[in-house]
């Protein structure tokens, strides 16, 4: 067994001047080791960081991260791909005796980037993809969405409704900077930037890092007495291109089937009491929950108008006001979500906190051009 | 010693038979050539943004951890090696010693350079031993150089400095 004894996390707000991505790393480093009890010089094995070099601008990223994280002269790996495929590697390194504390990072400094549509092309073919035509590649997102909509026979509305149930909730965050009273009209009078999608539809870019501290079984129990445990990992990949996926969240449905069977979840729609899923497009989220087996095929939409998936439904979903309250925090993005749901099986979510959960999902996509994606379960 | 065989000739065929110029243009390989447009800004932070005003200023500004003594620069927030914040600012001296150094013949393109460009790590008088800058020398002679030289910094003037590492133009050997 794997728990997490202590997180931390700097940000999350839309641009962070005073800051660089060394301090904003630092400051949420300090932050988790102060609540797991520990000194990293002395008692940390193994930190894992999470990050791709064109987000950052410099190659060699992983060159650039002991200092912040005090691991000086220690063992140090990054893996480019979002925050839960780091929870991913420190549960292995430490379920195979290689490490009994190891330390996960990830962060997003995406104010740093000027060209952000650019860097997005840039995961595109340059061959055959990334030079058709001019548009920002958000509308890869929207060429997703339209035929998700089509197949499930969605109405606008009901993609609007998950950015008014996610703006709304993360009113209750005082970490979420895109946090609005917002109603289904607004939604529906934002411009379609990307017909169908609405520019309220997508989740703006934002700052911000968390840092997780995971330990094993014998070493979490003498930390803590409250520890919270990764129950399963699951990473998938399908397949390269838009004009080969399935655009149907595969990459979602497999990295979960993976982490329920480690985690011994046979019903997720009955086992799991929350989830955090991964809402860069407001679409993302109806086809993330159906992916994640908490609704089935056709009922996602359905159940989200019936307020199921609300704060106070049978089955909240982003409580923390997901990446549409919070911001796109790149690759930290899972790392924002496995956070809000360790703070909400710790009963420290605050404001938001729910009653009564034992067990809860995160989930993250590596985002556009992507069909990749891992995803997490916690419990107590 | 056993030094090896000296006067290694490499064998004309080692360095392999590169494609030509004319290939390339005449499309004798398929390719496709794109020039991606990214841009980048990175906020320098509390540091760092110290640092730049000071060399704006003409000054070359350090930090220090009380813990192990270091006074360190480029300075950062926080001691890298007793993990905890700096305790203080320091002013350094815009004199050090060359650490190591190379001289360079050629640019990023592999092409030569009209003059050889002298690379050096220089430890900052002021500074703990052996922390300093990587930084360029000039009004040396590439021969003249040796590990262990003191050198000092040559600024820019002041209306031409903007807060940039590139306010130091350069660092020469010291007098005597
Ligand atoms: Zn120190």
């Amino acid at each position: 067994m794997v728990a997490v004894v202590g997180v931390g996390y700097s940000g999350f707000n839309s641009t962070t001047p005073d800051l660089s991505w060394k301090e904003i790393m630092y400051e949420a480093a300090v932050r988790a080791y102060t609540d797991a009890g520990i000194n990293p010089r002395r008692d940390v094995d193994s930190f894992v960081t999470c990050a791709e070099d064109i987000y950052e601008g410099f190659a060699i990223f992983d060159e650039f991260v002991p200092d912040q994280l005090g691991a000086v002269v220690k063992p140090t790996c990054t893996v480019s791909g979002d925050f839960l495929y780091g929870v991913a590697t420190a549960y292995m390194q430490i379920r195979s005796g290689l490490a009994d504390i190891a330390v996960v990072e990830a962060h997003s400094k995406a104010s740093d980037i000027q060209t952000f549509g650019n860097v997005v092309k840039f995961a595109m073919d340059p061959i055959w993809l990334r030079n058709i035509g001019n548009a920002h590649p958000y509308y890869l997102a929207a060429l997703e969405m339209f035929q998700y909509m089509s197949e499930r026979c969605l109405g606008e509305e009901d993609v609007a409704r998950v950015v008014v149930k996610n703006k709304n909730n993360a009113l209750l965050n005082e970490s979420a900077p895109y946090a609005a009273n917002v109603t289904i009209d607004d939604v529906m009078a934002s411009p379609k930037l990307f017909d169908p999608m609405k520019k309220m539809e997508i989740a703006p870019l934002a700052d911000g890092c968390v840092v997780f501290v995971l330990a094993s079984d014998k070493v979490a129990r003498e930390l803590t007495d409250s520890p919270v445990w990764v129950k399963g990992v699951g990473w998938w990949s399908e397949t390269y291109g838009y004009d080969t996926a399935s655009l149907s969240a595969m990459y979602a449905y497999k990295a979960a089937k993976m982490a329920y069977r480690m985690a011994g979840i046979a019903n997720p729609a009955k086992e799991v009491d929350f989830a955090e899923v991964d809402d860069r497009f407001a679409f993302k989220e109806l086809q993330h929950i159906e992916a994640l087996q908490l609704a089935g095929k056709f009922d996602s939409a359905r159940l989200m108008a019936e307020g199921y998936f609300d704060r106070d439904g049978a089955l909240p979903v982003n409580v923390s006001g997901g990446s549409l309250g919070v911001g796109n925090l790149l690759e930290c993005t899972g790392g924002q979500k496995a956070l809000e749901v360790v703070l909400q099986l710790r009963g420290e979510a605050g404001k938001k906190q729910l009653s009564d959960v034992e067990t809860g999902v995160a989930q993250a996509w590596r985002y556009l051009p992507t069909h990749s994606g891992a995803v997490a379960v916690f419990g107590v | 010693m056993a030094v090896g065989k000296k006067d290694i000739e490499c064998p004309p065929y080692a360095e392999g038979t590169p494609l030509s110029d004319a290939d390339i243009k005449q499309k004798k390989v398929t390719y496709v050539e794109d020039h991606p447009d990214i841009r980048y800004s990175w906020t320098a932070g509390q540091a760092i943004s110290k640092f730049l005003n000071g060399l704006k200023e003409g000054k070359i500004l350090g930090v220090k951890c009380n813990k192990c003594g270091r006074v360190m620069v480029p300075p950062r927030m926080f001691c890298e090696l007793c993990y905890k914040p700096i305790d203080g600012w320091v002013e350094l001296k815009d004199t050090g010693t060359v650490e190591t150094f190379s001289i360079s013949y050629i640019d990023p393109d592999a092409r030569p350079l009209p003059e050889p460009v002298i690379v050096a790590v220089i430890s900052i008088d002021g500074a703990s031993p052996h922390m300093g800058i990587m930084h360029i020398l000039d009004e040396v002679k590439p021969e003249d150089v040796y590990i262990g030289m003191k050198v000092k910094a040559v600024w820019k003037s002041e209306e031409e400095r903007e807060g940039a590492i590139t306010d130091i133009k350069y660092w020469k050997p010291m007098e005597g």
